[in-house]
């Protein structure tokens, strides 16, 4: 009885620090729609502040001053954040602003590491508050005890500043209508920027918080972003309540998984998250999704058309290029180039069911990783030749995707990348514990083509054929009729329902697809590298996908392409240098801000409005 | 057709910069995690620049300057893999070397056996890269986590414990850290038992209830592999919450300065640990080493980072020397049973199976000055915690 209470009191004072990050994080995306992914690194500010204060302000109130502090100077950095990045973009299309804060979190990475340098920092221990208290027997940390009693305030003082003040009655307007708090005369941009002030103060105090538990480093940022999302979904976006409720349930039965199945630590909270949303697709307290129910935000969409004799002999020309390029180049040239067309093939493979299919994915690695281990496995247990193992591999895959799509397509918008999410993070966490066959962490290695196949030039012809070919096939189908009902059911899912079409089956057909032919790019990764690991199915794999259909331009047929491109070359430059994640950052929010509506896009635009597109010729 | 712009511009890209390769210097291709893991990658390329001062200030090798070319891989395989081919075919680096994590190192292991580069994997611990997964081209500089964990479960041996609990990061190093120990504290002392394994994941631990949990198995013995963060946490939980008291822990890598100068006066007090005693020694070559490197870097201390950085040039150097040249055939030639002198004096790169015969620190953990440092240490050599030669020739593929 006595170690259960003793479990239960950790759980909830764990719940603290999550629950104060994430309440934040709902309270942004409820208000303002964007997915912050910097929120991490704002709780990671947090904490080097409230550290960097601690160790000036002594004493009782030196202590909980610093914390009360470093919330508001993180909130007042968010605000920084808000005014210089995203104001710019609030009209882009839907989720592009999530580019735009990944950006930032390479920035902070960077300037964390430069002012407070690479080593790790113990956090002070709360004064007055240092030793033990025995509960039923068992030892329970008094901070644990203060944490577990300043949460509730928390949560009050939250709910009374919704429900009660003027501000809180805008800010729920906001997230449920916010045209119409718009057309009532509330301003709305110094609405967003309040939410976001208050939202990355409390990721702030959440760092600041959980300092005599743990200190600060440099990878804290990315390792509570993920239980951070959880939370936030769980409990249904928007809501404070719910975040709370959910951080609650994640910590405490995270802390029973500890006790009673040890293994669980990876992958507990996402089989919770899957759970929840099968059974309430909207989380705990959160409502059904209205944006992007109808119809998309932002500028419609024009229609597509195929690309017409200079775009078709323009894309001949390169192809022509890209053949006669180890006629010219060195090998590495031509590793880069494979490299880089495995990564868009990747990328375009997630655009057909973004762009097309209006289904983001947040975990499409696990379809790339996922067939690039049904070859290395297959490889490693029962010596398959390389070419039948490689066949296997967007078969592995477009079946993986069947499965977890099935699941998946009963969700729509955020609550669907989310499953998506969690589904990719339970096949990761298979693989990863999963030792004596996929070799865990140090992976499966020696997975090297055929004879034939094993030179540069040959491999890079290999790669050139299917990578390109996978490429174009996803474009021709976008353009058949399977590709038009698929963006009937993105544009209006009722009137395509109307008319005949099975809506959830195209979309799953469509996942089902995607996920081969992202299949197809593992294969061709994992036979070019002669090695595979966990992190290739990682969530920042799937990420890296998301953000260049993004960069490219998510309305356009070639965005993923391009994006990939472009951010591939940037990253094999910019790696060179010391500082290459801060240039890396500013290049991609100058980038966002300079064209909100992806490279492609923007251009498309810059060339109409310069007359040198045709708007027939500017349709592709 | 826009992608016909941007591919253009992407394979414009490709082809700018195919450097020129300078004849003077010999070059070596040096891959790690500099940003990801800066506070491990640091050090070690300070005792890198530390080792090329000295080199190059003594007349290079073979006449010419000794060069590293250092890269970022982001902490990813596929993304060193490249690199390395960049490395070795455009940047005319003669062999490569590198990397923390043990992932990173086996993929570039795997893929230097396809193309025939030479690679001197630096600090991954992973047995495989020598072991299971070894190659004619892989070398290994560090003491591997086998031999680590023997160490360690030697000394286990020796108390009347006999419940252990044990804690390790969820990933394979953490699985392959704690299989060794048991593996041979249970040959050494057939009689223990393990009462509790607790697998945290990786920098993410959730101290409090593994700590519970633990406390909980009643152990007689903890043997720890959490480290930096994670090691952070639970020191702190462990300690606040009396775990360690009457109790014997055993720590992997915890007496190394990476991990226990963070935890300043509240480092552990009377754990047995593995680590890098630098501010104890009084003389010879680990002395000179400490003095030569606060003289180079006055404001900072030896991390055994600095130490591993520092042997992997001397090393290369050495190999380069003994060779005469720097073509493959011959470097590899030169590997064999290749001697040479460091701070922890003469190891030899075994021609069995390409292991250095570095060795590790262990003594016990106490405060000083408010400051966690290690006494009562000693030097152990690696080799007799080594499986027997033909174990490790069953468990190598055939060169």
């Amino acid at each position: 009885m006595g170690l259960f209470v003793a479990q239960l009191l950790t759980g909830l004072a764990n719940a603290a620090a999550l629950f104060l990050v994430a309440s934040g994080l709902s309270l942004i995306f409820g208000v303002t729609r964007i997915v912050n992914f910097a929120h991490g690194s704002l709780y990671m500010l947090g904490a080097y502040v409230g550290l960097t204060l601690m160790n000036h302000l002594p004493g009782h109130f030196g202590f909980w001053g610093s914390i009360v502090l470093s919330g508001l100077i993180v909130g007042l950095i968010g605000v920084a954040i808000e005014i210089c990045v995203l104001r710019p973009v609030y009209r882009a299309p839907e989720l592009f602003q999530l580019v735009a804060t990944f950006g930032v979190i390479l920035v902070i990475q960077d300037l964390a590491l430069m002012i407070w340098g690479a080593e790790d920092q113990l956090g002070p221990r709360a004064p007055g508050l240092k030793s033990i208290v025995r509960i039923l027997g068992e030892p329970v940390p008094q901070y644990d005890l203060a944490l577990i009693a300043i949460t509730p305030f928390i949560l009050f003082g939250l709910w009374w500043f919704i429900t009660k003040t003027r501000t809180g009655i805008l800010v729920r307007a906001a997230t449920q209508d916010r045209e119409m708090v718009g057309a009532l005369g509330v301003n709305q941009s110094w609405l967003f920027t309040g939410v976001f002030f208050l939202g990355s103060a409390l990721a702030g105090l959440g760092g600041a918080i959980q300092l005599p538990k743990g200190g600060a480093d440099l990878l804290m940022d990315l390792n509570i972003i993920s239980s951070v999302f959880v939370v936030v979904v769980v409990g249904g976006m928007g809501s404070i309540p719910g975040a709370f409720i959910a951080a609650v349930l994640i910590s405490v039965l995270n802390v029973f998984g500890v006790a009673y199945l040890p293994q669980s630590t990876l992958v507990l909270m996402y089989v919770v998250m899957a759970v929840v949303l099968m059974v309430k697709p909207y989380g705990l307290l959160g409502r059904e999704e209205k944006a992007g129910e109808h119809g998309q935000v932002g500028e419609i969409e024009r229609p597509i058309r195929p690309a017409g004799t200079v775009g078709r002999s323009l894309v001949g020309l390169l192809l022509v290029a890209l053949f006669c390029v180890p006629l010219f180049a060195s090998t590495f040239t031509q590793v880069l180039i494979t490299d880089i067309v495995i990564f868009c093939l990747f990328a375009a493979s997630l655009q057909f069911i973004l762009s097309s299919g209006g289904l983001v994915s947040f975990g499409h690695a696990v379809f790339f990783g996922g067939g690039a281990y049904v070859s290395a496995l297959l490889v490693t247990y029962s010596d398959t030749p390389m070419e039948v193992a490689f066949l296997l591999a967007p078969l592995g895959a477009g079946l993986l995707a069947l499965g977890i799509g099935w699941f998946c397509i009963r969700l729509s918008g955020v609550y669907f990348a989310m499953l998506t999410l969690a589904f990719s993070q339970l096949v990761w966490s298979l693989v990863f514990q999963w030792g004596s066959v996929t070799g865990g962490d140090d992976g499966l290695v020696n997975i090297w083509p055929s004879e034939w196949l094993s030179g540069t030039t040959a491999y890079y012809y290999f790669t050139l054929a299917l990578g390109t070919g996978g490429i174009l096939v996803l474009r021709h189908i976008i353009h058949s009729p399977f590709g038009y009902t698929l963006r009937a059911t993105r544009d209006s899912a009722r009137q395509a329902e109307a008319t005949g079409i099975d809506v959830k089956r195209v979309q799953w057909m469509a996942f089902a697809f995607a996920g081969a032919m992202a299949g197809l790019a593992g294969g061709l990764f994992v036979f070019s590298k002669g090695s595979i690991f966990p992190n290739e199915l990682e969530i920042a794999k799937s990420f890296d996908a998301l953000i260049v259909v993004f960069l490219g331009g998510v309305k356009t047929l070639s965005g993923g392409v391009v994006g990939g491109v472009f951010m591939e070359s940037v990253k094999d430059w910019l790696t060179r240098l010391e500082y290459w994640r801060l240039i890396l950052g500013l290049l991609i929010i100058a980038v966002v801000i300079i064209a909100p509506d992806g490279i492609v896009g923007s251009l498309r635009k810059l060339g109409e409005k310069t007359g040198l597109l045709k708007e027939q010729e500017s349709m592709q | 057709m826009k992608q016909v712009k941007t591919l253009l511009a992407a394979a414009a890209l490709a082809v700018i910069g195919s450097s020129v390769h300078a004849a003077d210097t010999i070059k070596i291709g040096e891959i790690n995690h500099y940003k990801r893991l800066a506070a491990f990658a640091e050090p070690y390329k300070k005792g890198i620049e530390l080792a090329l001062s000295e080199i190059n200030g003594s007349g290079g090798v073979l006449g010419k300057e000794l060069e590293f070319i250092f890269r970022d891989d982001q902490g990813k395989p596929g993304e060193a893999v490249k690199i390395a081919e960049e490395l070795m075919t455009r940047d005319g680096a003669v062999m490569l070397t590198g990397t923390i994590l043990s992932n990173v190192g086996l993929a570039i292991s795997s893929f230097a056996a396809e193309k025939g580069y030479i690679y001197l994997a630096a600090e991954p611990l992973a047995d495989a890269l020598v072991w299971k997964s070894g190659n004619p081209y892989t070398f290994r500089l560090r003491a591997s986590t086998y031999v680590q964990a023997a160490m360690l479960a030697e000394e286990a041996a020796k108390t009347d414990a006999i419940r252990y609990a044990t804690i390790a990061p969820n990933y394979a190093y953490g699985t392959a850290a704690v299989e060794a120990f048991k593996v041979n504290l249970k040959k050494l002392k057939p009689e223990v038992e393990f009462v509790t394994e607790q697998w945290p994941a990786l920098f993410k631990i959730d101290a409090g209830s593994e700590v519970q949990a633990i406390e909980s198995a009643k152990p007689d013995a903890i043997y720890n592999v959490t480290f930096g963060p994670d090691l952070a946490k639970f020191v702190r939980e462990g300690t606040t919450r009396g775990v360690f008291e009457g109790r014997k822990v055993y720590g992997l890598l915890t007496g190394e300065p990476e991990y226990l100068e963070p935890l300043k006066d509240e480092a552990p007090e009377g754990w047995f640990v593995t680590g890098y005693p630098w501010y104890s020694f009084t003389s010879g070559p680990e002395k000179e080493f400490v003095d030569a490197y606060i003289a180079e870097f006055p404001d900072e201390t030896p991390k055994i980072g600095s130490l591993v950085g520092y042997m992997t040039a001397k090393s290369i150097a050495a190999l380069i020397d003994k060779a005469g040249s720097t073509e493959t055939a011959a470097l590899l030639d030169a590997f064999k049973d290749l001697k040479v002198e460091t701070p922890m004096g003469e190891i030899t790169y075994r021609s069995l199976d390409h292991q250095s015969t570095m060795g590790a620190y262990v003594g016990t953990t106490t405060l000083k000055d408010g400051k966690g440092v290690m006494v009562d240490w000693s030097y152990k050599d690696p080799a007799p915690y080594m499986p027997s030669d033909d174990e490790i020739k069953a468990m190598r593929p055939a060169d």
